[in-house]
């Protein structure tokens, strides 16, 4: 069956079969290889993309169903990787990531958060989070890069719902140089532009 | 003025986050088919017949193979393992265990592999199925007849315990405590693409930790000489341990590929990936303790039985690390242990973060616990009356392990101040006063482990082009911990060029034959200091070559952002210059020659609600000591997906099996993965002992996280309820389990 569906505002059709998952048409019609598939539970979240501006588990979806309406992947977010988008420069910055492979579903799915909700708690975000699976992070960073794509100080909002003073000990948001290596105040010149300031 | 030490964000993520990372599922190979594989669905059973005739006919399908169509040798997957304990690479007579590979099935497009491979026609004769270790120790159904025994390998597995080795203890406890079952599950599953070139050469794409040691693996497998092969390892999306190396599947995707003349891929799906992957842990201890009501402990017994699963893997090796590493931070008179590894039709037990450590350190951190209980003592302060002391490094332990450095009580005292233990030991006895539903627990583990066991070198070369670019040359290899940023900043340390100019490569076994991958967290203080080192004898070849050019002496010469500058003047020459002339091109070996040893102490803060069961880790204080830093950033991402896993360990995770050997946690909604709803945001506090075994003073950090955590929320939950008399419950501590052990108590 032929199915018209504009991915990252460009208009794509094709014939295919009607079981055929909407992450398969991405990944194998398209060719947009950063939508990623880890379950076949629709558990992981690694497929995560937005349908109408809305997040949705590409795996659950039949091309078929999508048909006629518009779906955004990661790639569609920033053109380059030197002019990343909001969300996946807090990804960075806060090193939300690690082998990248839930990746491009977390930061459609932390797209499609802060969509609905602009100012989200900690405790918001792991639930809204939920039904995307990583196994690097621990989502400590994630949950960073979400707070801090929102406009908001992880450092102030981080641990709020859990329990108080937490941001103030932990060293992620506490310190510019690590013990170990005597360091001085400015970082060295050359790594200048890629060395964050994250202190407190 | 140095990067050392600073939070440099990665260079990988750019890619990572706008077009995505390149996994090897993600590689065109044009005119490639797709590998199915039809896996068994029974645990132990003769194979009577296989039909592929109907498979063979429908749509798509190019081939549909069997073992009696492949020529490969059944291979012994851990050479210490019994000799007849191969495995074949399809089933031929008998299937061992759930998702034990029977036949291939080769498609022009994937989706009508699955419709084959459900056309394939298996009649299996079920044979009596072992599920549990100590069910597989009665030898009474044996997996592989020829070896007379379900005993794979062990150490000191034969020796007899010392009757009198607990005289003189006032005290002794002695439980049996599982360490159990977990599966890895990195995000990416195992793949594989395999080509075969004009030249009878194979080119290997694979999903793992370590090209050339896949590289030798699949040679060996095939029976060609290594030489023939060339693995490329493009971005790796975790592997947790579980993708040390090459899996059999990856030797059979080759061997299919050049039987059909064709290239041919290999991705599994998700319910694959859980029974066909190695499963870690599978452990289970019987523990003795014994000691003084002063606090003392004097003796310390481990009796480990290793579940090996069908075909005995890696997990042939960890209880090794667990005896070595059976004392952990304490000074113990007398410790004796053994271990005894066998065969289950369950999948095989492999690496999974920690490997064996984590295990020594739930046995030793729950006897200490249970010791405490007995003479009535805090957990906290009976650990601190037994840690060894700073002054006796180095030292080599009763378990036989060359310790290098180690501040124990610091670490100790800096997590119970940072958590306010004191404070909380006061909340906690106002929760019982009341008898509130919701209890407080803490929980504390000091823990070290052995990082770069046994393999202690690594490669590394650096080159500087004409153009200004740095190439570093890396034999390990990351699948998330950020070697690219973390090499390139030890490049940059000595060249000053910047890091953007500097590109890492890895995993590719033509452009660096030699290699030993990333685990057991090695790779910063082998493969990261080798890279250092090469950097720096490149600048002294730059200054030999450059003293030349300058007509100054070495003496005079300096680096200054990437040109060799004679002090204090104008004349200078760059590196890019110099290397126009002449390759300028170092390469390099380092060995700590000995492995290192980073420790720490954790504080986990539970609440735990005795009517339901309910377990909620509010808060968990970590100090992992692992040296100096070199980048917080990464550190700390390390850190905290170890202790993600470790909390995943205590309160979520298993892999369960019924009693017809049938997996009931196959897929992600069946085990626990944690969400992000689940966990905390962690606290780590840093500390940074050196170790004297390379010139950065550096640890491996991977792994601590885990190693940690895991005994300290297990311990956390039973001091929640430990006024209502529970001593210990098995993990995972799930609601029902919890609930179980209050009622119990009762």
């Amino acid at each position: 069956m032929k199915v018209e569906i504009t991915v990252n505002g460009a208009d794509t059709s094709a014939d295919v079969e009607p079981r055929l998952l909407l992450a398969h048409y991405l990944r194998d019609v398209v060719g947009l290889k950063a939508t990623n598939i880890g379950c076949d539970t629709t558990s992981c979240g690694a497929c995560t993309v937005l349908l109408d501006g809305e997040s949705v588990k590409s795996c659950t979806l039949l091309a078929a169903q999508v048909d006629g309406q518009s779906v955004t992947t990661m790639e569609g977010l920033s053109s380059e990787g030197d002019d990343l988008h909001p969300v996946p420069a807090a990804f960075r910055t806060e090193h939300g990531l690690q082998c990248g492979f839930c990746t491009p579903g977390m930061v459609m799915a932390a797209v499609g958060l802060l969509a609905e909700n602009p100012k989200p708690t900690e405790r918001e975000i792991r639930e809204g989070l939920e039904g995307n699976l990583c196994r690097c992070t621990g989502y400590h960073n994630i949950v960073r890069a979400v707070i801090a794509a929102s406009g908001q100080d992880p450092d102030t909002v981080q641990g709020a719902a859990i329990h108080q003073g937490h941001a103030e000990v932990a060293p992620a948001g506490g310190v510019q140089a690590a013990p170990g290596f005597s360091v001085s105040s400015a970082a060295h010149a050359s790594a200048a532009t890629s060395t964050e300031g994250n202190a407190a | 003025m140095s990067i050392m030490g600073t939070r440099v964000v990665r260079t990988e993520d750019a890619a990572f986050l706008s077009r995505g990372a390149r996994y090897t599922d993600d590689l065109e190979l044009v005119g490639a088919l797709h590998l199915t594989l039809v896996r068994s669905p029974v645990a132990h059973a003769r194979i009577a017949s296989i039909d592929v005739e109907e498979a063979r006919s429908a749509p798509g399908v190019v081939a549909v193979l069997t073992a009696a169509d492949v020529d490969l040798t059944p291979a012994l997957l851990y050479e210490g393992a019994d000799k007849a304990m191969v495995r074949p690479f399809l089933a031929s007579e008998v299937v061992r265990f759930v998702g034990e590979p029977v036949a291939a099935v080769l498609t022009e497009e994937a989706y009508q592999g699955q419709d084959a491979a459900d056309l394939v026609e298996v009649d299996y004769d079920p044979l009596p199925v072992v599920v549990g270790i100590k069910a597989a120790a009665t030898d009474e159904v044996l997996l592989f007849p020829d070896a007379g025994t379900n005993t794979s390998n062990g150490f000191g597995h034969d020796k007899e315990f010392d009757p009198d080795f607990f005289d003189g203890c006032d005290v002794v406890v002695t439980r049996e405590i599982v360490n159990q079952r977990l599966a890895a599950a990195p995000l990416e599953t195992r793949a594989a693409s395999a080509e075969w070139g004009q030249d009878g050469r194979l080119t290997l794409w694979c999903s793992t930790q370590g090209a050339q040691a896949a590289r030798d693996e699949v040679a060996g497998w095939l029976g060609i000489d290594a030489e023939q092969v060339h693995v490329i390892t493009p971005d790796v999306g975790g592997g947790f341990g579980a993708k040390i190396g090459a899996d059999p599947e990856f030797a059979l995707v080759a061997w299919l590929a050049r039987h059909v003349g064709r290239p041919v891929r290999w991705n599994e799906t998700r319910s694959e990936n859980m029974t066909g992957m190695v499963h870690g842990r599978a452990q289970l201890h019987t523990l003795t303790i014994g000691g003084n009501r002063d606090g003392k402990v004097l003796a310390y017994r481990l009796d480990v039985l290793q579940d090996g699963g069908a075909y005995p893997r890696l997990g042939g090796l960890l209880p090794q690390l667990t005896l070595l590493m059976a004392p952990a931070v304490y000074d113990i008179e007398r410790v004796e242990s053994r271990a005894r590894v066998l065969v289950t039709n369950t999948t095989s037990v492999g690496a999974y973060r920690g490997a064996g450590r984590p295990e020594a350190t739930v046995a030793i951190e729950r006897a200490m616990d249970l010791f405490a209980a007995e003479i009535g003592m805090d957990p906290a302060e009976v650990r601190r009356r037994n840690l060894l002391a700073p002054e006796a490094f180095p030292l080599v332990t009763k378990g036989g392990a060359p310790y290098d450095s180690g501040e124990y009580e610091k670490a100790l005292d800096a997590v119970l101040e940072a958590s306010g233990y004191a404070a909380l030991r006061a909340e906690q006895a106002a929760r019982r006063e009341r008898g509130d539903i919701v209890q407080l627990g803490l929980g504390v583990s000091v823990f070290v482990e052995i990082t770069a066991g046994g393999v202690f070198s690594e490669d590394a070369a650096v080159e500087v082009h004409p153009d200004g670019s740095v190439t570093v040359l890396t034999g390990t290899s990351p699948h998330g911990q950020g070697h690219a940023t973390a090499w390139a900043m030890l490049a940059n340390e000595h060249l000053d060029i910047p890091i953007e100019k500097i590109t890492v490569k890895h995993g590719d076994t033509d452009l660096i034959p030699r290699g030993l991958g990333t685990m057991g967290s090695r790779s910063l203080q082998t493969g990261g200091v080798a890279v250092y080192q090469a950097a720096g004898e490149l600048v002294e070849l730059a200054k030999r070559r450059a003293a030349d050019v300058l007509e100054a002496s070495v003496d005079d010469l300096v680096i200054e952002r990437g040109a060799v500058v004679v002090k204090g003047t104008d004349s200078s020459v760059t590196l890019s210059d110099l290397a126009a002339r002449e390759a300028l091109r170092v390469d390099s070996n380092f060995s700590s020659g000995a492995p290192s040893f980073p420790f720490g102490a954790h504080v986990a803060v539970v609440e735990v609600d005795v009517e339901s069961g309910k377990v909620v880790v509010d808060r968990i204080i970590t100090v992992d000591d692992a040296g100096p830093i070199l980048n917080p950033l990464l550190a700390e991402g390390q850190r905290h997906g170890g202790i993600a896993q470790g909390i995943a360990q205590a309160l979520l995770e298993e892999v369960v099996y019924d009693e017809d050997g049938n997996p009931l946690t196959a897929t992600f909604a069946d085990y626990g993965i944690p969400s992000a709803a689940e966990l905390p945001s962690f606290t780590l506090l840093d500390m940074a002992t050196p170790t004297h075994l390379n010139p950065l003073g550096v640890k491996g950090v991977g792994e601590a996280g885990t190693i940690g955590a895991t005994p300290a929320v297990q311990s956390a939950v039973i001091d929640a309820l430990s006024h209502l008399g529970v001593r210990h419950i098995d993990m995972p501590l799930t609601p029902l389990r919890v609930w179980e052990a209050i009622e119990g108590a009762k």
